[in-house]
């Protein structure tokens, strides 16, 4: 085999790798953690955020409109405080409001935005002031567990 | 045996052992460091890695197209049971980019490619044919060892990459046109479930660690084989042995590394 050959065939070797690799990371993945379009960062406080966590999506009307950047503890209000860093193409107004909610049923934690009807829009550095916290499990069991001894009693007295 | 003489068995074998591995160590550490002299004659890597890489194509072409194949039955079986046959895509490329993509083209690799390094140069050295080049005081490990190693940690990471790719078509053409898998669903469960950074970059590092630690097995066995044709045919099958069971740990070790949570 000649070297010329020999140089074409290898480079027909690497051009077919590189295309593989493109294949794979153009129509096979998603670019999720590449994306680098400038964002603001909001803070919320919430009373229990469940099992969020950093890198979780923030999203409004179920589109991923930014991330979650920060998770720390307030020891003066014992409050979670979350740092969103929100897409700078999204503006929200003053008044929206900020829930921790559950992907599918029992999926992972993630913030969802409600907007509000101010006319101000948020700006970075600023704070969500109306937040919802995350739906804790064994609080709800418990809950429904005191309501339904509560109906029993109250069926009690009555009968009496 | 008196027990005296089993503890002198036992040391003498630990030593020797040791001794073996800083061996090997020296050597990987001379391979790495000729590197960049061999890369002053282009050509010679150029042959390398037509030898290598060209030669292995059809086998890790084939067998990605049937590993493509088997997941997607397999995997439409399992998943159609809950109902989730549209995530069969997503089970496929998660599977090939990051685990069999990486760890099949390097067993595949070690038996084709390192194989016949080991031969080669187990045969130079049977043939006294790189004392022959010291004698001219030209250097083997820049001339043949360097060159060898830099084509086989090139290979590694576009074979791997083929392997995966030709194995989500296979998947897909199995999936889609025979079985009836929808096809917006199979691509875009995948792309939205498969991460460029965190599965394919990460499948493309092991693809380059198992590629190092191939290459230098295959080179390191058949520098150290005996002249003989027996010694020969005794250091591929080391060659293979040896590969197939460091790939297989170092895939436990960087998967536990890359893939688990914090």
């Amino acid at each position: 085999m000649s070297k010329k050959q020999t140089e074409i065939l290898v480079g027909g070797f690497v051009v077919l790798g590189m295309l593989a690799i493109l294949f794979l990371a153009l129509k096979s993945a998603n670019m999720a953690s590449f994306s680098f379009h400038p964002t603001y960062r909001v803070l919320a406080r919430f009373d229990e955020i469940g099992g969020l966590k950093v890198q979780a999506p923030v999203k409004s009307a179920g589109v991923t409109v930014g991330r979650i950047a920060d998770i720390s503890f307030d020891n003066k209000s014992f409050q979670a405080v979350v740092a969103l860093d929100i897409d700078r193409q999204y503006a929200f107004p003053t008044d929206s409001s900020a829930k921790v909610l559950t992907a599918g049923l029992l999926g992972d934690k993630y913030v969802g935005i409600e907007a509000g009807g101010d006319e101000k829009n948020i700006q970075a550095g600023e704070s969500i002031k109306m937040t919802q916290s995350a739906i804790v499990l064994e609080n709800l069991i418990g809950q429904f567990l005191y309501n339904k001894a509560g109906d029993a009693g109250k069926d009690g007295a009555a009968k009496k | 045996m008196n027990p005296a003489e089993i503890t002198a068995v036992l040391g003498r074998t630990v030593i020797d052992r040791l001794a073996g591995l800083g061996h090997a160590a020296i050597f990987f550490a001379d391979l790495v460091r000729h590197m960049f002299s061999s890369l002053r004659r282009p050509y010679l890597t150029i042959a390398q890695v037509h030898a290598i890489g060209n030669r292995s194509l059809v086998i890790i072409a084939a067998s990605g197209a049937a590993v493509g194949l088997v997941l997607a039955l397999q995997g439409y079986l399992t998943l159609s049971r809950y109902g989730q046959a549209d995530s069969l895509g997503l089970l496929v490329a998660l599977a090939l980019v990051r685990e069999l993509g990486p760890v099949l083209t390097a067993l595949l690799y070690a038996g084709r490619a390192g194989t016949s390094l080991t031969a080669e140069i187990g045969l130079m050295k049977a043939g006294e044919q790189l004392v022959a080049m010291e004698m001219m005081a030209v250097d083997p490990r820049v001339r043949v060892l360097a060159p060898r190693f830099i084509a086989g940690v090139l290979a590694m990471p576009l074979l791997g990459a083929v392997f995966s790719s030709v194995g989500i078509l296979a998947a897909y053409v199995v999936g889609v046109w025979m079985i009836g898998v929808d096809e917006g669903q199979f691509w875009s469960q995948m792309q939205s479930g498969v991460d460029v950074v965190k599965d394919v970059g990460n499948g493309i590092i092991k693809t380059l660690v198992f590629g190092v630690a191939s290459t230098f097995i295959a080179l390191y066995v058949g520098y150290e084989s005996k002249a003989t044709p027996e010694g020969v045919a005794l250091a591929t099958t080391r060659t293979v042995v040896i590969s197939s069971l460091s790939v297989l740990f170092l895939d436990f070790i960087l998967t536990a590394l890359m893939f688990s949570t914090p």
